[in-house]
């Protein structure tokens, strides 16, 4: 039996709807009775906008939503300025010498010219979210995802060993990469990458499924957002987008039949455009979901329809 | 384009009353006192392709252009039939010439920048001290803001370039899809406080003028980084910063004089974003932010906005959809489906327009309607041209 996934990491480039689909994604873990957490490294009030409440600050888990199943999820913003003093603090019990750091510029400076160390604080923090669970600490999580960097940045993010290689060869900050590199390769944490049918976001897939191999780390699932599902087939299709149908819906005048038929020939072609791009996915080997256009705006309704959508389809751990 | 039921006559004729102004990109390039155009805009809105079909469709008006994209990804040269890109523009095969204007792209390599400006603003010795440097490696090449650094240095010289041998009279500029909205204009700032700061003088014993009064605040602090990052890195720091002090003044000069240079009224921004929620946040971020700095808004560029030549409502698509389930129809079904999804995302587009509009009347705007294929040739770079210039 494969264990629990307890770790989720979400990635996908811009605008293919990355941060949607990780608050969609912690909503379907959120299941009855479970705690759910749902983390964000950029800074961008990403969680707080989606899910319409006041923006997350500092290191408070706030909860966000109550899923229609009975579960909760919660939101932390992660901060690397506030998790270096963290850090400071639980390891070298430094937190003046941190204040007086953070007043020289040091902590802008030390994040600045290590961009890897950031990277380590970062996930550092998520790292311990995670950690809870295993300790049966109290305020523990069932389940973290992560909204992560996007594609282009994934691998560099999570490859802290790396990141750390540079820097430190022993000591505290060694060790932390170490332990989060296990937790990171271990069966528990999965990535899944976020893409659209479309040309670029689906080389990016492959880019980033080839960046991560070397890492190690598990790809769970490639997430097809915003995938307009069809009745009909390859070859009905083939005549539609080569605009030789004539469409006669009755109440129609010829003439709004004839635009019918050139719009519905556009929305054929790239239909097709969209099955090739999912077979060039099917290609990477690794599990796909589609998740279907809304054509709606996104709120807290949609999120929950989107979650019920990824749980029809992904094995998740939570059933 | 013809009338029919599409979102841009709504934000024209909102309830409101209110009219948005149109962004003339015509006008725009046909200013030669217009020297700079820099797209700005968050991840996945069509940057790229914007700034590409606005310096093809200026160089086929007459100017001289040169596009500088700082965009990773190998977008641009694709587009543009240009095989490869790096730090030197390349000339635009097949562009048309007859106006008199001339096409140049070029891709930045932020650290081969770094790289001719170390060697150009200081001695053999001292260049190759600097270039061998560990942490100068770092920083040139991994340090978050030294890419939009670069992209101010190289268009900087761009610039000097173009005024001094008429090599070029437009410039156009992608800027990175940027985490943080305006690390672009940020970013100088922040790399020459770094690179200038206290702190750097403070790992430079001994400490000069008052700062020797912070002698024991100092040793806490070097101990405390030495401890996080290691020695190694603190030595290469000094030794590079010993080597570094005479550019520190140039660089910031010459940041200044960009930042003037993209403030004058020889440039101008265009913010790109696409009719989602998100993506209109952004941008709005942006035109407050370039408000506030000063910074000359042409407008805002929207693309992939989506348009129906067929006037018909989804409710009564989805009604005849209805009245002909279950018949032989399978392909009329299917396309009044398509076509009431489609007037769906039609109708939200166009309310989230409409809220930026009337929280933003001023901005002028002109819509890139959503094409059914990848621009990825001149011709389709061409025409979405047409598409920016056209106002309806």
């Amino acid at each position: 039996m494969t264990p629990r996934h307890t770790w989720h990491i979400v990635s996908g480039k811009g605008g293919t709807g990355k941060t949607t689909m990780a608050g969609a994604l912690a909503c379907a873990l959120a299941t009855s009775g479970r705690r759910i957490l749902l983390c964000e490294v950029e800074g961008r009030n990403g969680i707080s906008e989606l899910f319409d409440v006041a923006p997350l600050s500092g290191a408070e888990e706030r909860r966000i939503s109550r899923t229609p199943s009975g579960g909760m999820v919660y939101g932390l913003s992660v901060d690397a300025e506030d998790a270096l003093m963290e850090y400071l603090d639980t390891f070298y019990h430094l937190s003046i010498a941190g204040r007086a750091l953070d007043r020289f510029g040091a902590v802008d400076f030390a994040t600045s010219i290590a961009p890897g160390l950031r990277d380590v604080l970062l996930t550092g923090k998520v790292y311990e979210a995670v950690r809870r669970k295993i300790k049966n600490r109290p305020n523990a999580y069932d389940a973290v995802v992560l909204d992560a960097p996007p594609t282009g940045r994934i691998a560099q993010f999570l490859n802290v060993h790396a990141a750390v290689a540079g820097l430190a060869k022993v000591g505290p900050i060694r060790n932390q990469a170490d332990s989060i590199m296990r937790l990171l390769r271990s069966a528990t944490t999965a990535v899944h990458i976020v893409t659209l049918l479309e040309d670029m976001p689906v080389t990016e897939t492959e880019e980033a499924v080839a960046a991560l191999r070397p890492t190690q780390i598990r790809i769970g699932t490639v997430i097809e957002n915003m995938v307009t599902p069809t009745p009909l087939d390859h070859h009905q299709l083939e005549t539609a987008a080569a605009g030789s149908v004539i469409l006669k819906v009755p109440g129609l005048t010829i003439k709004q039949n004839h635009a019918l038929a050139s719009e519905f020939a556009i929305e054929a072609a790239r239909t097709l455009q969209e099955q090739q791009r999912h077979d060039r996915l099917t290609a990477l080997g690794l599990p796909l979901v589609q998740v279907a256009f809304d054509h709606g705006a996104i709120d807290e309704g949609a999120i929950f329809a989107i979650a019920d959508q990824l749980t029809d389809q992904m094995s998740l751990e939570a059933a | 384009m013809t009338n029919g039921y599409r979102a841009k006559s709504m934000v024209e004729h909102p309830h409101a009353g209110l009219a948005v102004p149109f962004l003339d990109i015509d006008k725009i390039i046909g200013d030669r006192e217009t020297k700079i155009i820099i797209c700005c805009g968050s991840g996945g809105v069509g940057k790229t392709t914007t700034s590409a079909a606005v310096a093809l469709r200026a160089s086929e008006a007459g100017r001289k252009v040169v596009v500088l994209t700082i965009d990773p990804a190998r977008r641009l040269a694709q587009s543009l039939g240009v095989g490869e890109l790096d730090n030197t523009p390349r000339p635009v095969p097949m562009i048309d010439t007859a106006a008199g204007g001339s096409l140049d792209a070029m891709m930045l390599d932020m650290k081969g920048t770094f790289d001719d400006v170390v060697i150009a603003h200081s001695t053999p010795e001292k260049a190759e001290a600097i270039l061998q440097n560990q942490f100068y490696m770092a920083l040139s090449s991994e340090f978050s803001g030294t890419q939009e650094y670069m992209a101010m240095e190289k268009l900087g010289q761009l610039h000097s370039e173009a005024e001094a041998h008429g090599t070029w009279d437009l410039i156009v500029v992608d800027t990175p899809p940027a985490r943080s909205a305006l690390d672009f204009l940020d970013a100088p700032e922040h790399l020459s406080s770094l690179l200038d700061g206290r702190f750097l003088r403070l790992l430079l014993p001994p400490a000069r003028g008052p700062l020797r009064l912070m002698g024991a605040g100092f040793s806490i602090v070097s101990a405390v980084i030495t401890k996080i990052l290691g020695a190694q890195i603190i030595n290469d720091v000094k030794t590079f910063v010993r080597a570094f002090e005479a550019l520190f003044g140039g660089f910031r000069q010459r940041a200044t004089a960009t930042f003037q240079l993209l403030s004058s009224r020889h440039s101008t921004f265009l913010v790109v974003a696409t009719p989602q929620h998100d993506a209109l946040r952004e941008a709005a971020y942006f035109v407050d932010r370039l408000t506030e700095e000063g910074m000359p808004i042409s407008g805002m560029v929207v693309n992939r906005v989506h348009t129906s030549a067929l006037a018909i409502s989804p409710e009564r698509a989805l009604s005849l959809a209805e009245d002909l389930a279950g018949s032989s129809a399978a392909l009329e079904v299917e396309a009044l489906r398509r076509h009431a999804n489609l007037m769906r995302l039609i109708e939200t587009e166009a309310h989230q327009m409409e809220r930026f509009a009337s929280a933003r009347p001023t901005v002028a705007q002109t819509q890139v309607q959503a094409l059914p294929t990848d621009v990825t040739d001149l011709s389709a770079l061409r025409r979405v041209g047409v598409l920016l210039a056209d106002k309806d």
